[in-house]
């Protein structure tokens, strides 16, 4: 693990000056003098009507968005929180952490739920489950399982049908993945058994969640587990093999979150970017990126905002567990 | 008229001020004791919570394969949610050395393995409250020492604690109106006792001398007790006054009778015209002795029972007709008539023994001044108010000196021929004022002078 981060530092400073993104876009005029930077886990198309919107009435402004992984995110950001004005990511665990640490800003008098801020300062604006997709041709009786045991049972069933076509997040990479993991095993044990069978069957690990859904799209995959459903959904409508499930037997559902950082110089433009997503967000009707606001899923728990997020990034908890999750599917 | 006595502050205001203040001094004293001991509950509270924390993390540390593996449990965290999300820093060390967690929390070597550790301690620039305890590892080569420190903000501690200064201020401020209002009223209640016993000093009549029997609050026992003994003792001393002036006009009158009477005796027997003379100069200045000596002490029974006006209902017609049948004789040697004109008796209260004097004085001034076979006049009417008016047929008073009549000692020219003091009027006068009502002095049209005692 110690040499997996230190080959990532290394990875990111060496390529720091000339970081390559998933994504990079810049919005508004190009004679604009005044400069917005987030980093975001979330995929560009989300926020790009909340970008235009906010830009309509602010000529001089213009907003790089710049797309990473959840892991990537925590780490570049924790090498130049001067660089960056806004960060947006789905691993709640670790945006909490930074605020925590101190590098976030207050923001007063957001209007939300206790539930979904933390310290003023830490905002949720989604609340989007982990889900099972499916590609249904895997399953032409048309038979879907609805709770991990049930996707334990159709893979002990057929392991030949299923064999290398399963996927997940990599937790070892992903924050959002091992944030989901981490969960997932705190609830159940059912959690450690669906990995050694999904290891048993050679799972295939994944960065994130668009690639998941694009591999079972293009049938290479039959199965993912923990894919995030609002994107999973997002696809599911014009693509009519996926089935997207959430789980019943117990849901988890994370937060994605957004803090201005207290490093950066354009505090006001960031704070006044964190209002308008939060109020153009709020409705349940017709949010304006399209993922489910914090107030959706009705009274469904997500994962709570509270310090013990930072129990899982604990280095020797992340060791143990990962050590766990290694003998467990990866085989 | 008595004097205003000098006031130095006053006693219900300096209670007052002293029982407010005293309550207002309890009050803060109050709020400090009481929010420092909220205060500490609430930090008493803050440190179970870290403890607990520290013990469970702790608890879980394990060496396994030669290695110290801590799988805290998710609640460690978890508990120390706080409702102003307060920021937790955490360390684990092993023999001093980090495994895990923030360097920024400092080591201290006052550890200890059966319960925690606490201080307070600015960490990245807030203020933590930090607990910290170790224990140690047996392992099948060596044993080890693990320590767990825990850390939390305390934003809300102090928003528990402003809420707390709040409420303890709030009431605080309702024991200090509380106290103040009975204050107030304690004071009053001290008082009243003294502005009873006044307003009873006061409501009573001049020569009311009696002591004071109402019950008193022990403090004004030697307040009344003194007061008592007072008028007791001025009681003694007006009726000794009272009797001194009769027994004084007795001794001064009675020789001058016996001289008189001797210097008349002696004037049947002598015969030269030179000694005749000088014995009728003497009888004359016998006279004017012994009338000054009767006006003299009149006027000081008058002056002294002024004072202590003995008040009763008197009929001023009734006092009149008294005073004209005894002063008969002397108007028969005058030829003078007395005329009494009165509708009925006039009640007013008054002292009889005084008014009676008064009329008296002014009567016999008119039978002294008026000449022979002529009238006097007694007028007494009702309405518009009690008035006694005597006037007489004489010369009347001197126009000139009208004014100065009434002063002591102050005769008119008119009266170089006859015996008097100069007092009469004065006496006229003082008796009128001492039941406050005055006195007028004029001359008829026709001349004769006219005294008008309005009552
Ligand atoms: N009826 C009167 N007619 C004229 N003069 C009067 C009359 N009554 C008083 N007087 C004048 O007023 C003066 C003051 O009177 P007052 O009675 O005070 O003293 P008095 O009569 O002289 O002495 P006494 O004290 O003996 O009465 C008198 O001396 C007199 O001059
Ligand atoms: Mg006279």
């Amino acid at each position: 693990m110690r040499y997996f981060l230190s080959v990532i530092l290394a990875f990111c400073s060496s390529l720091c000056a000339a970081q390559v993104w998933e994504d990079q876009r810049i919005f508004g005029a190009a004679e604009a003098t005044q400069q917005l930077r987030i980093l975001s886990s979330t995929d560009t198309s989300f926020l790009v009507p909340v970008i235009d919107a906010f830009l309509e009435d602010r000529p001089n402004l213009k907003i790089e968005y710049l797309v990473h992984g959840t892991s990537t995110i925590d780490l570049l950001y924790r090498q130049n929180p001067g660089d960056f004005d806004l960060v947006i990511s789905s691993a709640m665990d670790l945006q909490l952490k930074l605020v925590n640490d101190g590098f976030g800003k207050q923001v007063d008098d957001i209007d939300l739920p206790k539930s979904a801020k933390w310290r003023d300062t830490l905002f949720a604006f989604t609340k989007e489950p982990a889900a099972i997709v499916l590609n249904r041709a895997a399953f032409p009786n048309g038979d879907l399982p609805k709770t991990r045991q049930d996707l334990i049972t159709a893979l002990r069933n057929q392991p030949d049908v299923f064999k290398d076509k399963i996927a997940t997040y990599d937790v070892r990479t992903s924050g959002l993945g091992y944030l989901f993991a981490t969960q997932d095993a705190r609830s159940s044990e059912t959690f450690w058994r669906l990995m050694e069978v999904m290891g048993g069957l050679g799972t295939r690990l994944y960065c994130c969640s668009g690639q998941m859904i694009d591999g079972l799209v293009l049938g290479d995959i039959a199965v993912a587990y923990n894919v995030l459903g609002s994107y999973a959904e997002a696809r599911a409508k014009t693509e009519p093999a996926l089935a997207v499930i959430l789980p019943s037997d117990f849901p988890t559902t994370m937060m994605r979150t957004i803090f201005a950082s207290d490093a950066a110089q354009t505090n006001l433009e960031a704070e006044a970017f964190i209002r308008f997503l939060i109020e153009q967000q709020r409705d349940d009707g017709r949010n304006i990126t399209g993922l489910p606001s914090v107030m959706s899923f009705g009274t469904q728990q997500s994962i709570p905002l509270n310090p013990a997020l930072l129990s899982y990034l604990d280095a020797l908890k992340r060791r143990t567990f990962i050590e766990a999750w290694e003998n467990a599917l990866v085989q | 008229m008595a004097e205003r006595p000098q006031i130095s502050g006053s006693l219900f205001k300096r209670l007052t001020a002293i029982l407010i203040f005293g309550s207002m001094l309890l009050s803060i004293v109050l709020f400090f004791v009481v929010r420092e001991f909220a205060a500490r509950i609430a930090q008493a509270g803050q440190d179970s919570i870290l403890e607990a924390s520290v013990s469970s993390i702790i608890d879980a540390a394990v060496i396994r394969d030669g290695r110290v593996e801590v799988d805290f449990p998710y609640a460690s965290f978890s508990m120390l949610d706080t409702d102003q999300n307060d920021r937790v820093f955490y360390a684990i060390r092993q023999d001093g050395q980090l495994l895990s967690g923030y360097k920024v929390i400092p080591q201290t070597d006052r550890l200890r393995t059966d319960s925690a550790f606490f201080e307070t301690r600015i960490l990245a620039q807030s203020k933590f409250r930090i607990a910290s305890a170790q224990r140690v590892l047996i392992g099948s080569q060596r044993s080890t020492t693990v320590s767990v420190y825990v850390a939390q903000t305390q934003d809300s501690l102090s928003q528990t604690l402003k809420q707390i200064s709040l409420n303890v201020g709030a009431l605080c401020l309702v024991f200090f109106t509380f106290t103040a209002i009975l204050s107030y009223i304690a004071a009053l209640a001290t008082v009243r006792p003294l502005s009873r016993l006044a307003s009873s000093v006061q409501r009573r009549s001049g020569e009311d001398l009696r002591p004071f029997k109402q019950p008193v609050p022990s403090e004004m026992v030697p307040l009344v007790s003194s007061l008592n003994s007072l008028m007791n003792r001025l009681d003694q001393t007006l009726t000794r006054s009272e009797d001194f002036i009769a027994e004084a006009a007795h001794r001064v009158r009675t020789p001058l009778a016996t001289v008189r009477s001797y210097a008349e005796t002696t004037l049947q027997r002598v015969t030269k015209s030179e000694n005749r003379n000088a014995l009728k100069a003497m009888m004359r200045a016998v006279d004017e002795s012994s009338r000054a000596a009767g006006q003299l002490l009149d006027h000081a029974m008058i002056t002294f029972r002024a004072d202590h006006l003995d008040k009763q209902q008197v009929d001023l017609s009734g006092i009149v007709e008294d005073l004209a049948t005894s002063l008969a004789p002397i108007a028969e040697m005058k030829d003078l008539k007395i005329v009494l004109r009165t509708d009925g008796p006039v009640h007013v209260e008054g002292d009889p023994i005084l008014l009676q004097n008064a009329f008296r004085n002014v009567l016999d001034n008119a039978l002294k001044y008026a000449p022979f076979e002529t009238e006097v006049t007694i007028q007494v009417t009702d309405s518009p108010r009690p008035t006694v008016t005597i006037s007489d047929l004489g010369a009347g008073f001197p126009n000139d000196e009208i004014q100065a009549l009434t002063k002591r000692f102050r005769r008119g020219k008119n009266a170089k021929n006859s015996i008097g003091s100069g007092l009469g009027l004065t006496i006229a006068q003082d008796v009128a004022l001492a039941h406050g009502g005055s006195v007028a002095l004029t001359n008829g049209k026709s001349g004769g002078a006219c005294v008008t005692f309005y009552l």
